[in-house]
């Protein structure tokens, strides 16, 4: 009995330890926390990016990878002190609402339109995107849309708008899920859907899906950093998060961008740098 | 099918190759887990014990919460803890968000209702003469609550197994408030979750090997601490 006494004084000591050694850690000032796209993050690019800021600063970047919809609010709630995102419509809100300070393009780089290689809808050779999209409602083909409110889904919503079609009186399916297994579920449908190109890039060999409609000005995706407005919560590090926008933009960081590939393919194209910077 | 057996493969290599951030990641899992259960059972195995012991108004009522809030949704105790913990609520000075804290928080109240309602069954179901004789035996309230406990103790631990099942293997709230983060919030189920995102299918089979793997250790563990108490 007595030894099963310390055991549990042991289980309850060591662990109650633990929470208070690590609470100290957590509140540094040495730590940025960063949210971005889970699509950005499952490519793989800012495990080569990162390290050489926290080099360079001698700190530690922890990187919380979610929804856009998702990183969005955990900034507004100021959670987080730097976003990375790819959807300029609701970083202009962001700004504008005065959470958000200092955006800057980073990047970019595109979505395609994906199905069975058949092309049952026929969109290959479409004049635009928009012509693409109402190919594949007017066939009765299957388009199966993320339905997260993720930077993708909305940028695809926009893209609807545009082609002036209701995908509801189609044969559309929200699936609710990440980029991944909506492609998997549309592969296994055998429908379309839209995708950025390092995901699909990531999947190809997994599925039986191609590329059959791109490079559209239209499916251009711009990546941008904002930084949360100390202004609006003088609790974030924003020194740090300058300091991130700073290296991001810089040559240095530009050109592990440019260089950076998957799949025998470039997935991103730094943007950040331009001999005439743009007025805004 | 084929990942599942390059998954099973996988697996053995990472748990033969000690492979150093799988091994962090299990650690914390277990760091996280462990904590959170301790914790819950610190709180919840009393006041099981005299929830089952007593009879009071509104007991019948408190045991129909107590079975309800074992349903509760992993992702709602995340949202509930993060709106506790986020720089907006009320706690949010205390910098916990985004650290394995939250987490055991968040897992202490998920698996709370758990432990309370099995520990309550256990009680319960003590033939009532236990208590008595111990009463007639010259215990006093304390001592003759202990004879019941320990003629409960197989149920306590059913409890306490339950309970982990239900911490090590929930995803939700651990993605929800520690935020996944490599080398600092990343545990188990949310890495199982992200290379899933990713695709990586085997590494996400591998990765629920492990974990039922550690699983088994620990009921084989708590399985010797029974047969010790017996």
């Amino acid at each position: 009995m007595s030894c099963m006494r310390k055991v549990i004084l042991l289980l309850v000591l060591l662990p109650l330890a633990s929470i208070f050694a690590r609470t100290d850690a957590s509140a540094s000032n040495d730590r940025l926390l960063l949210a971005t796209t889970t699509s950005l993050y499952d490519s793989g690019l800012l495990e080569v990016l990162i390290p050489p800021f926290e080099k360079l600063f001698n700190l530690k970047v922890d990187v919380v990878s979610v929804g856009t919809g998702k990183a969005f609010r955990l900034a507004r709630n100021g959670d987080v002190d730097i976003l990375l995102v790819h959807n300029p419509t609701a970083e202009r809100r962001f700004i504008k609402s005065g959470y958000g300070i200092n955006r800057r393009e980073v990047m970019y780089n595109d979505f395609v339109i994906v199905g069975p290689p058949t092309d049952p809808a026929g969109i290959k050779g479409s004049e635009d995107i928009t012509e693409a999209l109402k190919r594949i409602i007017r066939s009765g083909s299957t388009f199966i849309s993320r339905g997260d409110e993720s930077g993708t889904h909305k940028k695809e919503k926009e893209l609807w708008a545009k082609a002036g079609v209701d995908p509801a009186s189609g044969r559309y399916m929200e699936t609710g899920q990440g980029m991944g297994l909506t492609l998997r579920i549309a592969d296994e449908k055998r429908g379309y859907t839209l995708v950025d190109r390092g995901t699909y890039l990531a999947f190809r060999d997994k599925i039986g899906l191609v590329v059959v409609y791109e490079k559209d000005p239209l499916l251009l995706n711009p990546y941008s950093v904002i930084a949360v407005n100390p202004a609006r919560y003088p609790h974030v590090n924003y020194v740090l998060a300058m300091a991130f926008i700073g290296w991001i933009t810089s040559p240095e960081a530009q050109k592990i961008i440019g260089g950076y590939r998957r799949a025998d393919e470039n997935l991103f194209h730094p943007s950040a740098i331009k001999e005439q910077p743009a007025r805004k | 099918m084929e990942y599942l057996w390059q998954g099973l493969i996988k697996a053995l290599k990472l748990i033969v190759s000690l492979d150093r951030e799988v091994f962090g990641i299990v650690l914390l899992s277990l760091r996280v887990s462990v904590t959170a259960i301790v914790l819950s059972a610190l709180v919840g195995m009393p006041l099981g014990v005299l929830v089952g012991l007593r009879r009071f108004p509104g007991k019948r009522l408190f045991v129909t919460i107590v079975n309800t809030l074992m349903a509760l949704p992993t992702v709602v105790v995340g949202l509930l803890v993060y709106t506790m913990l986020s720089h907006r609520g009320p706690l949010g000075v205390l910098g916990l968000l985004f650290t394995p804290a939250a987490m055991i928080t968040a897992q202490s109240i998920l698996v709370l209702p758990l432990v309370v309602g099995l520990t309550i069954v256990g009680i319960t179901g003590v033939d009532p003469t236990v208590r008595k004789t111990a009463v007639s035996l010259g215990a006093n309230e304390l001592q003759a609550a202990l004879a019941v406990v320990m003629e409960a103790r197989y149920v306590l631990l059913a409890a306490i197994i339950a309970a982990f099942g239900r911490a090590i293997a929930e995803v939700g709230a651990a993605m929800m408030v520690g935020g996944n983060i490599k080398g600092s919030t990343r545990v188990i189920t949310t890495a199982i979750a992200l290379e899933t995102g990713k695709g990586e299918f085997e590494l996400a089979f591998a990765l629920g090997i492990v974990l039922l793997s550690v699983a088994a250790l620990i009921n084989t563990a708590l399985y010797k601490l029974q047969a010790g108490v017996r």
